[in-house]
């Protein structure tokens, strides 16, 4: 990040400053190479709305997500109190992350232990930059591109949240292209409740394959997701169709930051 | 003339008797097996649901009474809502039989009028389209064979149950005409007893002709119509009875069950306290154990009696239409999971329990638990997308079961797979689920 410097919670304080967000990276976002660029867009987006911003850093760690759903409450919730002692160290209020199970964890699952915060999603925040004119898009860069939009489970079924990524996408002037299976209906990419780090039980296909079907079948330019693990699934669905020239796989984060020349 | 009335008078009388005493068979009966489910979900573990209650009054009208949730699937929500119709309304005629059948009148609600002929004729229209309606599923489930009515778990007793209903409800509705076709031409002939009254749409062409045809005279035609009405009741009475051993129950858990509806976010799961207690003893070396604290002995889901009671309810709710197997993102790409199953599997350990509890007073260990009937490789393979939840029209969720038995497996017998443990691992030592370093966490904050 050479415009800006991304400053940690440790820093801003040892200042006397104070941040107005707390940027909650998560591990994918962190170390994942691709899950990265996701993070440096946000990260962007937040500069150039000129609001305050800081992250953990090494203060971070992972919320306890997958831990919870393969059944370690006790590791979970181990996790969890740690990263509730820091936020609450530090008085955050407000937190906003690009990770849907980080999202929800932090949004549903803090609270019975101690930890309640204001959580947004960064397609919500986004989606409120733009409204309130904060950031503006110049519009033409995906103008006209077919765009479909695939829904994270932890962002659509188990929170509601359906609309800010779409209404995202029709600011950039695309054509957004619905798949057969969207929005409460969708069709889950494959990773969660902890399939993310094993092998799937025998079956006929992947999951991720299934979901690139879908994909395809919408003839899309673009394939927008708003999860990292989302993004990993699908780039490999679309790679195993040999389909990685044409179509692009980018969080809704990428596409507003590529239309504000970030 | 006065003998004959009297034989008259005591044939009604025997009639009369009859009916009362087979109602109070059918509801003594019906009572004892609605009290050994009570009993049954009651095994379940506590949890309150009571909260927010016009939300709930709201979930249940609208998911239960509006059927909501059926509407995604247009075909099988019409015809569903056909047979729902008839079944919440035709009962009113039910009513009316069970009043006749007590006091020994005929169409007593008759004296009604007008309102009367409309709702009859109504009740014979409705009853007609619920009988073309459970044909057309027949056809669905067993010519055209519909990918959700094949699946493994629906062999044997669920299929058989699921066939069960439709004739049963087919030949009620049978009867119904029947009966009015009869009674109708009585009333025409001017036999005594037979109040002229209602209108019959339906069985006036349908039935009536037949009778016609094969010249049945008044004798004949009482036949059919007291048998038709004995019939119609007898059947109604047993169908109740049927009812709570069959996936048709949901006509009655339909609505506790949505009234009972989590109204929290889908993506939460539940906060174990048990686990926070402990955890804070242990992150914490000088904390105090509060007074008559008690170290939890187990953790998770072994048996059914480790679920809440609204798991337990749910399972009795479950009518196996297999919406949510239909939507699962492993069941769809072969996998073994099949959310269907977990709740079936569910009711049927759970009817297990209580035949062992009917037996020997208490439960005795009869050396198997729901793990017994649900495997790791269907419990590893869910991606707690909520699919299944989203999909049930009577806000059923296998997925709470699915991870509480994760519990178990992880917590009482570290039987995770290898690379959840690896996972587990990482977590503990790196702070992520991978092998990092959590010194490289913010390494990004330095590149472009």
């Amino acid at each position: 990040m050479s415009e800006f410097k991304v400053r940690t919670m440790a820093n801003l304080v040892a200042a006397g400053e104070e941040a107005e967000i707390l940027f909650w990276v998560g591990c994918a976002g962190s170390f994942d190479e691709r899950a990265q660029k996701i993070t440096k867009a946000v990260a962007k987006i937040l500069h150039a709305a000129g609001i305050k911003f800081a992250i953990l850093g090494t203060e971070e760690a992972c919320t306890g997500d997958p831990a919870k759903r393969a059944g370690n409450e006790f590791l979970f919730q181990m996790m969890a109190m740690q990263n509730i002692a820091t936020l609450n160290a530090y008085g955050i209020n407000k937190i906003v992350t690009a990770c849907p199970h980080c999202f929800n964890t932090l949004k549903n699952e803090y609270p019975a232990l101690g930890g309640n915060y204001e959580v947004l999603h960064h397609t919500t925040l986004i989606n409120q930059l733009l409204q309130s004119g904060k950031i503006a898009i110049k519009g033409g860069a995906f103008k006209g591109q077919r765009i479909t939009y695939h829904d994270s489970c932890y962002l659509g079924r188990a929170n509601n949240i359906y609309e800010a990524p779409r209404e995202i996408i029709e600011k950039l002037d695309a054509a957004l292209v619905e798949m057969k299976r969207s929005k409460a209906n969708g069709l889950c990419c494959g990773a969660g409740g902890a399939q993310m780090f094993k092998e799937a039980e025998t079956g006929s296909k992947e999951v991720n394959l299934e979901r690139a079907d879908d994909m395809l079948e919408t003839n899309p330019a673009v394939v927008a997701a708003a999860c990292p693990f989302c993004m990993t699934m699908l780039r490999d669905g679309v790679k195993h169709h040999n389909k990685e020239a044409e179509i692009e796989v980018k969080d809704i984060a990428e596409l507003v930051a590529g239309a504000m020349d970030l | 003339m006065q003998i004959t009335n009297i034989v008259l008078q005591e044939k009604h009388m025997i009639a009369q008797i009859l009916f009362i005493a087979l109602t109070g068979i059918a509801t003594y009966y019906f009572a004892k097996n609605l009290g050994k489910i009570r009993r049954n979900i009651l095994l379940g573990k506590d949890i309150d649901l009571t909260d927010n209650k016009p939300e709930r009054w709201k979930t249940m009208l609208r998911v239960a009474f509006g059927q909501s949730k059926m509407k995604a699937r247009p075909v099988p929500f019409v015809l569903h809502f056909i047979v729902y119709a008839g079944f919440i309304l035709i009962n009113i005629e039910v009513l009316e039989i069970l009043i006749d059948g007590i006091f020994g009148t005929h169409r007593i609600l008759s004296a009604l009028g007008p309102i009367y002929n409309i709702a009859i004729g109504f009740f014979e229209i409705l009853a007609f389209a619920v009988l073309l309606a459970c044909v057309v599923f027949l056809f669905r489930r067993y010519v055209f064979k519909l990918k959700r009515f094949q699946s493994p778990e629906l062999k044997g007793f669920a299929n058989r149950d699921a066939a069960t209903i439709l004739f049963i409800e087919i030949i009620l509705m049978g009867a119904l005409l029947k009966m009015n076709a009869a009674d109708q031409m009585l009333q025409a002939a001017g036999a005594a007893h037979y109040t002229v009254a209602g209108s019959f749409p339906i069985s006036s062409w349908l039935v009536v002709p037949f009778y016609q045809m094969l010249n049945f005279q008044t004798e004949t035609l009482i036949l059919i119509e007291r048998f038709a009405w004995w019939f119609h009741i007898i059947g109604i009475f047993l169908f109740m009875n049927y009812l709570p051993y069959s996936k048709h129950f949901h006509i009655i858990m339909a609505f506790p069950n949505t009234w009972y509806s989590n109204l929290k976010a889908k993506g939460e799961l539940n906060n174990m306290e048990s686990v926070t207690q402990e955890v804070k003893l242990m992150l914490d070396p000088s904390a105090v154990t509060p007074e008559g604290y008690q170290p939890p002995t187990s953790f998770g889901v072994k048996d059914v009696t480790d679920l809440t009671w609204k798991n337990l309810m749910d399972a009795y709710t479950c009518t196996e239409c297999g919406r949510c197997t239909s939507v699962c993102p492993q069941n769809q790409t072969g996998k073994l999971l099949s959310p269907r199953k977990i709740m079936m599997d569910t009711r049927d350990r759970l009817e297990e329990v209580g035949k062992n509890i009917d037996q020997n007073g208490t439960f005795t260990d009869d050396n198997k638990n729901l793990h017994s009937y649900i495997s790791e490789e269907e419990l590893w393979a869910c991606n707690t997308c909520n699919a299944c939840v989203e999909a049930c029209p009577v806000n059923i969720n296998p997925m709470e079961i699915i991870v509480e038995m994760r519990r178990f497996k992880v917590m009482e017998q570290s039987a995770a797979p290898a690379s959840i443990n690896s996972m587990f691992n990482n977590l503990e030592n790196n702070q992520a689920p991978w092998q990092f370093s959590p010194m490289d966490r913010a390494n990004w904050t330095n590149e472009d």
